[in-house]
């Protein structure tokens, strides 16, 4: 951190503190997210993790006030921006936040675009929006910012609409877009799952570089395990609307501690070992409507559930420096034998 | 060890037969055009390939978007009419069969497909799916019927109830397991998995890939296997087709081509693969660019206008896929 950053670098960049965001189905509100906390620090790449149907997206959805109205709401916790609480930040306020302090960028770069504007157009509308510049600037610079993600041929795409480019393409220019005015967290949501492997490699070498250039944090959401150990400082493990794990990358892959996030790393077939059998998890995440009120919400699929895991439920805390669980095994009161034997 | 490694080993110097050769494929999409919507070019979906699939073997199918996997397994079982070439299935060419003959010849090979969503009609019973094909061929008694599709079911890892469910009642991973006992209901001899597990968790695509894995040894299948995903390609399959812009540009077994990839195209796309292990993180080849458009694919080499090793005879010449190691093919000019 350089000196003239000191002050705000007191507080973090982003702190979600119980984080409760709810839907309404059949006129009563059932919790996507249930109760997370945690936070982003200035330059931090986190990585959000977990199955389809976890709470990744309503998450970030929550955060940028995009939770389809009227069915979709944050029913409790505060969400603090640079230690502001935005949640209760009516629409002008969070027109303002964002595009210019935080932005996203979506997993389908198909439909992210609007088909009937051109390139330069939805860059420059951004642009405009948020600084006081005429329009040839804004296209000026709509030209620099393709440029700076690495697309060929830049002052003439940014007459071309859409369609005309490809998949790997469209993701650079929401990227683009999502850049514009130096935001300084960008959340993105799966942005490479919709990509192959050799264009989804461009695309985390782009974000890597721009973040570094930029000074811009990243929350990263996806499945994908070999993502997140290519990018990301922090991981956090979701599971059906809570935090499971919470560690820095290295110490997550070395030591995964939670049984759910054993088990996703033991499912994927990895290049360099031969397997006869991948390890599967039984059964699926329990649907909004029937969460269990007590207890461990993995407890029905989990390998080494116990009795007392339909009885108790875990609290995320910290098992050793930093990694933080939330899972019985761990708890300091438990038997210690029992304990290594989780590990 | 599997049981099939076993079987191999005691019966020493017994090669196993070809299932299916595939020879000098091609597949292409005609362009129309102009006032007359005359043809005035072609899409070269699938240009010129061929190999062979060992019975019992699994070969997999690699490649980006838009490389031709997806046709050629569609062409291999006559659901698009091929262009040129031969398709011999079990000593028989079925190129250029026919009606009753095609229909007959259908039974042996069967597709699982890519959208567990899309691939199962939502207004039928699970049963009424899983039956269909084999009333298509043959008469059975109605009540023998529901106990064999029932036994299916159970087989693919379901409860016998499902029978009388829709499929709009089951998760993505059970639909994908009720795609899977649709192609095993004819009994057939090959099934062409076009992307089986892409759709799907990985939690979920574990479960799909270990059943498939444990049919084959029941069954005695032989399997193409299309993903764009190399991990999992490398999980499942015997042999290896790297596929680009429609044409093979290596084949090795599955040993051979991660341990050494010779074509610079395999070597990048291996390299692409985000380890999930933070110490490995690698210094990448990056292909830059995209895939040039099929409809007018570069002369030459294909991959020459990506390749970080281009010569100048690469963008003049096609390079063949020979033979280079036992086993082991590759189309370029390095070797």
């Amino acid at each position: 951190m350089t000196s003239k950053s000191k002050t705000p670098a007191q507080t973090p960049l982003l702190e979600v503190r119980n984080l409760q965001t709810g839907f309404k189905i059949d006129k009563q509100y059932y919790n996507a997210v249930e109760g997370v906390s945690f936070t982003i620090d200035r330059k931090q790449i986190v990585g959000i993790v977990g199955e389809s149907g976890c709470g990744k997206s309503v998450m970030s959805l929550s955060i940028m006030h995009l939770l389809p109205k009227g069915i979709g709401k944050v029913r409790g916790g505060e969400i603090l921006f640079e230690g502001t609480d935005i949640v209760g930040y009516n629409e002008k306020k969070m027109n303002n936040i964002r595009g210019k302090d935080i932005s996203m960028i979506f997993q389908e770069p198909m439909t992210s675009l609007n088909p009937v504007f051109t390139i330069g157009f939805q860059i420059a509308e951004v642009l405009l929006n948020h600084q006081d510049i005429t329009k040839s600037e804004a296209r000026a610079k709509a030209v620099t910012l393709l440029k700076n993600v690495g697309i060929p041929r830049a002052d003439q795409i940014v007459n071309e609409y859409p369609h005309q480019l490809s998949g790997g393409m469209r993701q650079r220019v929401m990227i683009a877009m999502a850049i514009a005015c130096q935001p300084k967290l960008l959340i993105a949501d799966e942005p490479t799952t919709a990509l192959d492997v050799t264009v989804q490699a461009q695309i985390l070498d782009l974000l890597k570089n721009i973040q570094e250039v930029n000074d811009m944090s990243i929350m990263l959401i996806t499945h994908d395990l070999g993502v997140v150990a290519e990018i990301c400082d922090v991981v956090l493990v979701m599971y059906a609307g809570k935090i499971v794990e919470r560690a820095t990358v290295e110490d997550l892959f070395e030591y995964p501690q939670h049984p759910y996030t054993q088990l996703l790393m033991e499912a994927i077939p990895k290049m360099e070992e031969e397997k006869e059998r991948l390890a599967t998890i039984e059964g699926l995440v329990p649907s909004v409507k029937d969460m269990p009120e007590v207890g461990c919400r993995f407890a029905n699929r989990c390998p080494k559930a116990m009795p007392e895991c339909m009885q108790i439920t875990p609290q995320l805390e910290d098992t050793k420096g930093g990694h933080e669980v939330a899972c019985l095994l761990y708890e300091e009161s438990w038997p210690r034998e029992e304990r290594v034997g989780a590990r | 060890m599997t049981t099939k490694e076993l079987a191999e080993k005691g019966k020493p110097g017994q090669e196993r037969e070809n299932l299916l050769e595939v020879k000098n494929l091609k597949t292409y999409y005609p362009i129309h055009g102009g006032f007359f919507k005359r043809v005035v070019g072609n899409v070269k979906a699938v240009d010129d390939i061929s190999f062979t699939i060992k019975k019992g073997e699994t070969m997999g199918l690699v490649g980006e978007s838009g490389c031709g996997k997806s046709t050629t397994g569609r062409t291999i079982l006559r659901l698009i009419k091929p262009t040129g070439g031969q398709i011999i299935f079990d000593g028989e060419d079925i190129t250029k069969i026919s009606g009753t003959r095609l229909r007959k010849a259908r039974q042996d090979f069967q597709m699982v497909f890519q959208d567990p969503y899309a691939s199962l009609n939502p207004m039928q019973m699970v049963g009424d799916i899983i039956s269909e094909p084999i009333k298509n061929f043959e008469r059975r008694d109605k009540k023998e019927l529901e106990e064999f599709v029932k036994s299916l079911l159970v087989r693919v890892g379901l409860p016998e109830t499902a029978y009388y469910k829709y499929a709009h009642e089951f998760s993505g991973g059970q639909r994908q397991r009720i795609g899977i006992a649709r192609a095993l209901a004819l009994n057939p001899k090959l099934i062409i998995a076009d992307e089986p597990v892409s759709a799907l968790d990985v939690s979920v695509q574990s479960q799909v890939l270990n059943l498939l894995k444990d049919l084959q040894e029941e069954f005695d299948l032989t399997y193409l296997f299309i993903a764009h995903d190399l991990s999992v390609v490398k999980h499942m399959s015997d042999t290896i087709g790297v596929m680009y812009l429609g044409n093979l540009v290596e084949v090795a077994s599955n040993k051979d081509l991660y341990s050494e990839p010779l074509h610079p195209y395999t070597q990048a796309l291996i390299s692409a693969i985000p380890e999930p292990d933070p110490k490995l993180r690698k210094e990448r080849i990056v292909l830059q660019g995209d895939v040039p458009s099929p409809a007018n694919p570069p002369t030459g080499c294909p991959f020459h206008t990506r390749c970080p090793m281009a010569q100048e005879i690469c963008s003049q010449e096609k390079p063949p896929l020979k033979e280079v190691r036992p086993g082991h093919h590759v189309a370029c000019v390095l070797y």
